[in-house]
């Protein structure tokens, strides 16, 4: 393992060496590797030349301006953006903890029958279209929100900013909550894998001494998994901060920066997807495509803010 | 034993031949066209109908939206274009060798609500619409709307506004008409597919604001008259510029054209026109045909449909809950087909 390792750079020259079917495997491989990273190059490159009519009026304005206004030809990014980053991690907040115990209790705890019928469904679930989700959150969730849950939240938690204000039932709130269910069967599923995977012996030696079932689970496998279920949670959280049709059939759709959960909002996607198809003027155009590679850049600084994090608290495990 | 072989050899080749010839039997003129979705419905029974009638010449329309309709067509990768709000200045510069409008159908913009003990046909002034829609007028029983609705119990709730979140043919006509009647519409927010909302929520499609509309108590929105119509929402009358309040309907939109002075490139907005029996909140909707077509065959295919959808094309528009061009218009286009060169 480590003698692979360390010959990793001179790689080309022991590719040399093979025999041509493994190295014809080998290029082709590292074609396809290659491929990926030449769409994402080629991706940013042409959303940054198509914008550069409205990078060149507004500048970095851009992202501070609430302005978006397709008559004047005034467009800022801000409340898209605002709207964007609060349902993504409000749904990640509700999500993964349900999705990470619900995993666990798949991989640990249930007998193989329950487990094996409950991770089918949880499949199931991940290929249901996001359009069926939205329409259920339609006319199911938001008739609830609006009737029950939001003047049940006024009435016992109203002094906090996140409940006030009018209740229409669509805004930020029943964006997260409908992004939430969307993202959880990804981490549940993955989440399970990840512990699945970790060595029998992990569990038996922790049960040898003396830890019960949940104490084997929750300090010994669940660790060890670590890595595995924070990628979950990465690919869940790229996946709500895309999320289109869901989103825009219940967040309201109107360009808002407020506290209140309750308001209404948009998210970059959204908007994108509203707008683009009848955008007659060059700069309403070249500003929506400027706003998908705000969403690009806002998916990188995410997902780099979770790597950070990760890496720290990992490192502080290994020094305890 | 040898006719046996015969055979087993001829099956894949008849079976070619039958493959490759009814593509040469029938060569097939193949139009291409984008745009308006608004339409839609009517252009594709057209086209079809078209067909039936032409075997040889297929029209291929996909429902894109105006913007990429006006875009493609300026690009040239298709044969031509269609849209519901009339190409600009500036965009007409920038299409090489001129784009030329035909209204084909109208269709109209109606308010639609959900009041609370509200059952019946509500009266709308252009004040009120447009103090609404700029969130001034806030709740039901502002004294704008019981002045034009005596007989309703219109209740003290707060209206909930509801708008199209998509950029649509059907938001620039309800734009547009607000413009021309408050003048505070058209300095604060003006007329265009998609605009800076002052109020409300947006919903995405004519079925998303009628199913919030639908869902929402004291709610209201704006959506098509052939989907008010075919999904049987109730919708209320707007005062028109004579000042009595108008019922939408397909009668009342062809009206609506026949107020107008007609410019001789058809590019005219038809919101808020004179006359009594007018419904002021109407638009047509246009194909774009190039001036300059320079296949023949394409040329003649494109102009003889013109003539047909003029003609006897009208007939099937009404059906499906468009408005027919009045005769003055019909009349005007068949004559302006010449440009076509």
């Amino acid at each position: 393992m480590k003698a692979q390792l360390q010959s990793r750079p001179g790689w080309l020259q022991r590719a040399l060496k093979q025999n041509p079917a493994d190295l014809a495997a080998h290029l082709f491989t590292w074609a396809f590797a290659a491929g990926i990273l030449v769409v994402a190059v080629l991706l940013v490159y042409e959303l940054y030349a198509a914008s550069s009519l409205s990078r060149k009026e507004f500048g970095w304005s851009f992202l501070l301006s609430s302005e978006w206004d397709p008559v004047q030809d005034k467009f800022g990014a801000l409340p898209f953006i605002y709207g964007t980053v609060v349902t993504s991690v409000l749904a990640l907040l509700l999500a993964a903890p349900v999705g990470v115990a619900a995993a666990i209790f798949l991989s640990e705890l249930a007998p193989p029958k329950i487990s094996d019928s409950l991770t089918f469904v949880v499949e199931l679930l991940a290929a249901v279209p996001s359009v069926i989700y939205g329409l259920l959150a339609i006319f199911t969730m938001v008739p609830l929100l609006r009737e029950v849950i939001q003047p049940f939240l006024q009435k016992h938690f109203g002094y906090l900013p996140f409940f006030q204000g009018p209740m229409y039932g669509v805004g930020l709130l029943a964006a997260s909550l409908v992004l939430a269910v969307m993202i959880l069967p990804y981490i549940v599923s993955i989440s399970r894998e990840a512990l699945l995977a970790v060595p029998p012996e992990q569990r038996e030696a922790a049960l040898a001494v003396g830890a019960t079932r949940w104490e084997a689970a929750w300090q010994v496998v669940t660790p060890y998994a670590g890595l595995g279920i924070a990628g979950s949670i990465f690919l869940a959280l790229a996946r709500a901060l895309g999320e289109t049709m869901a989103v825009t059939m219940v967040i309201g759709n109107a360009p808002n920066i407020s506290a209140s959960l309750f308001e209404s909002g948009y998210s970059i996607a959204a908007v994108i997807a509203n707008e683009f198809t009848e955008a007659t003027g060059e700069m309403h155009l070249s500003a929506l495509i400027q706003l998908g590679l705000v969403l690009f850049g806002i998916t990188i600084i995410m997902n780099a803010i979770a790597r950070i994090m990760l890496a720290a608290t990992s490192r502080k495990g290994q020094t305890r | 034993m040898g006719s046996e072989r015969y055979v087993k050899q001829g099956i894949p080749l008849v079976a070619i031949f039958l493959l490759l010839c009814p593509a040469q039997a029938v060569a097939q003129l193949l139009i291409n066209g984008a745009g308006a979705t608004f339409p839609y419905p009517v252009y594709a029974k057209w086209f079809d109908e078209y067909h039936k009638r032409n075997p040889k010449i297929q029209f291929n329309y996909q429902s894109i939206g105006s913007g990429g309709g006006i875009r493609q067509l300026q690009a040239g990768t298709v044969d031509f274009g269609a849209t519901d709000s009339p190409m600009t200045d500036e965009q007409l510069a920038k299409s090489k060798g001129g784009v030329l409008h035909f209204p084909t159908v109208l269709g109209a913009v109606v308010p639609v609500y959900n009041v609370k003990g509200v059952a019946g046909e509500l009266n709308f002034t252009p004040e009120a619409l447009a103090g609404i829609f700029l969130g001034k007028i806030t709740r039901w029983n502002d004294a704008e709307l019981v002045k034009a609705n005596p007989k309703a119990a219109l209740p003290a709730a707060p209206i909930v506004v509801v708008h199209r979140s998509d950029g649509s043919g059907t938001t620039f006509v309800w734009t547009d008409y607000l413009s021309k009647v408050s003048p505070e519409w058209k300095s604060r927010v003006g007329a265009n597919t998609s605009v800076s909302w002052p109020a409300g929520l947006g919903a995405k499609g004519n079925e998303g604001v009628a199913g919030l509309v639908r869902q929402t108590p004291n709610s209201i929105g704006y959506v098509e008259l052939v989907y008010a119509l075919q999904n049987k929402i109730p919708y209320g009358r707007v005062r028109n510029a004579a000042g009595v309040f108008v019922r939408p309907e397909l009668r009342s939109v062809t009206a609506a054209a026949a107020g107008v002075a007609m410019p001789e490139d058809f590019r005219v907005s038809i919101t808020n026109p004179p006359g009594k029996d007018a419904y002021p909140i109407a638009s047509f909707t246009w194909l774009l045909i190039p001036v300059k077509i320079a296949d023949a065959r394409n040329r003649e295919a494109i102009t003889a449909f013109l003539r047909w959808m003029l003609t006897e094309g009208q007939k099937l528009a009404e059906p499906l809950g468009y408005a027919p061009l009045p005769k003055s218009v019909v009349d005007a286009e068949l004559k302006a087909i010449a440009k076509i060169q």
